[in-house]
């Protein structure tokens, strides 16, 4: 097994003018994936939601900015650890994963181990 | 015993290179685990049967001839440097590698799987489709790096890295080496299948520069397209690529004239096409129709079959390609279908309704910058009598146009029209 990371990137102005409802669906979506990636063979062993890039502060060597380190249209929303045979194993995965304003990127996780 | 000439054995060696080295390589690369190091071995296999088939005669099977002398060099590696599978590792299924190497050699249907392996994995989705295609020629076809630069008209290094990238991204992201499972083959398959076409496309119209047809990549494509029908007998859409290919090649004496000219269709001289290639595309043709609702190959396949069996071009079975277009749309619903779509609905509704269709795709974004457009509305236009309207589009595909052959074609057309 090997891990891959599933970057979410989203439209955050899905879940600002989807309001509550929006995030309730997500909040469940979310749930129905973490069983399907056991189903699949596959486990997660890490990853977190992100506070809206409102809330971003970028550092390029001394200077400090207000905002995300580059502004998109899709930014990056959460991300999942994921533990999956090969890339094959791990886009089948990330395929579930809910992104409805927008759509994932998988990463291997680079092996740094001595 | 006679012993072979220097010439016979050189043949013998370009001829295995041709046929066998996808099936060498593919072998070779499970004992290795890495691309790199498994083409270094069968490379060195080639050299070696040169000096080897000069003396003890030509192998009756060349390809496993190879394929043991380039696993012997690849163990002999392992062995000698462990290092040598850490580097870019392949994801082989360990176990089925391991008894294959057990076996000391694989049986024919494992063998063909292994071919089928390496096509799948230089496909792969995750490569970006100028990847897909370089590491096909390069893996699969065994043509060399400068080979493949000259082909797509970059410089030597801009390929050396991009197939390192591409051989890179399979080691890192761990894409693995074998074939997908039932519920992805479709899909897989039709990434297999346009790099296919992709490869053949290229060498039969170049995107640039001098000669029309690039034979080395048009035969390089259909040797793929045999090699994938066999590897898939039941697959309708494999052999709808390969009928297709056939009907096309099968014009390719007349598609120019003698002084390097572009001749339409209608221009061609029939007589010069070769009819046992088409009809045996039309037998697989119209098997594959037989065997099922068909796909997007086989459509495309029949279409070019009705046109090349017309005894004149006048006699095309025009509504009948028509109605095949039609259904090449539902499967395959692109603009570049739908504008093929007006060339015979302007010999069944007339060249007025076809324009009005060519016109409503303008719009269509994913249709600017095609050259052949403007090529066919110049063409409907000069039917209809409006001269200098056709002037116009003709000037306009003439500056889309980057081969010269249909270059020199659309100034020698814009001059009528003028």
């Amino acid at each position: 097994m090997a891990k891959y990371a599933i970057l979410i990137y989203e439209a955050e102005s899905g879940y600002a003018d989807g309001g509550e409802e929006a995030w309730k669906q997500a909040g469940e979506a979310h749930g129905r994936f973490a069983g399907q990636v056991g189903e699949k063979g596959g486990q997660i062993v890490g990853g977190d939601a992100l506070e809206p890039t409102a809330t971003a502060t970028s550092i390029r060597g001394d200077i400090v900015t207000d905002g995300p380190f580059a502004e998109t249209k899709e930014a990056l929303g959460g991300f999942y650890l994921v533990e999956a045979r090969d890339l094959d194993h791990a886009i089948e995965i990330a395929r579930l994963c809910p992104a409805p304003f927008g759509g994932v990127e998988v990463r291997p996780v680079m092996d740094t181990g001595m | 015993m006679q012993m072979p000439a220097n010439d016979e054995v050189r043949d013998a060696v370009a001829q295995a290179h041709r046929r066998e080295w996808a099936f060498v390589l593919a072998a070779t690369a499970r004992v290795t685990r890495d691309l790199d190091a498994a083409e270094e071995c069968v490379q060195d296999a080639y050299v070696a049967a040169l000096d080897a088939w000069a003396r003890q005669g030509v192998p009756r099977n060349p390809g496993a001839w190879l394929t043991t002398a380039a696993r012997h060099r690849a163990l002999d590696g392992l062995r000698r440097d462990r290092t040598l599978r850490a580097k870019l590792p392949l994801l082989v299924d360990a176990e089925a590698a391991d008894q294959a190497i057990l076996a000391g050699q694989d049986g024919d249907d494992v063998i063909g799987d292994d071919r089928l392996r390496l096509i799948f994995t230089c496909c792969h989705p995750a490569l970006g489709r100028e990847a897909q295609v370089a590491l096909t020629l390069r893996l699969v076809c065994g043509l060399n790096t400068a080979e493949i630069a000259q082909a797509f008209v970059v410089s030597e290094p801009t390929m050396a890295a991009r197939i390192t990238r591409a051989k890179k991204k399979i080691a890192t992201t761990r894409i693995p080496y074998r074939i997908p499972s039932p519920g992805e083959l479709p899909e897989r398959l039709r990434g297999v299948l346009a790099v296919i076409h992709l490869l053949f496309t290229t060498g039969h119209t170049a995107p640039s520069g001098g000669s029309l047809v690039r034979t080395d990549l048009v035969e390089r494509s259909m040797h793929l397209a045999r090699m994938l029908c066999e590897l898939m007998p039941d697959d309708t859409e494999a052999r709808g690529l390969l009928a297709l290919l056939i009907v096309t090649d099968a014009r390719r004496a007349t598609r120019a004239g003698a002084d390097g000219r572009l001749l339409r269709l209608k221009d061609q001289d029939r007589s010069r096409w070769d009819r046992s290639a088409l009809a045996g595309a039309e037998a697989m043709i119209v098997g594959c129709l037989r065997a099922g609702p068909p796909g997007r190959y086989v459509l495309q396949a029949a279409i070019a079959s009705l046109y090349a069996d017309a005894p004149a071009y006048e006699e095309t079975d025009w509504p009948q390609i028509v109605a095949l277009y039609d259904k090449l749309l539902e499967v395959w619903p692109s603009p570049v279908v739908a504008l093929n779509r007006a060339v015979p609905l302007a010999m069944v509704a007339g060249p007025e309704t076809a324009l009005a269709e060519v016109e409503r795709l303008e719009g269509d974004p994913r249709l600017s910058g095609y050259q052949y457009l403007p090529a066919i509305k110049a063409d409907l236009l000069s039917r209809l009598g409006r001269t200098s309207a056709a002037a116009e589009a003709y000037r306009r595909a003439f500056a889309l146009a980057a081969n010269e052959a249909e270059r020199s074609f659309l100034a020698e057309q814009l001059a009528i029209a003028e």
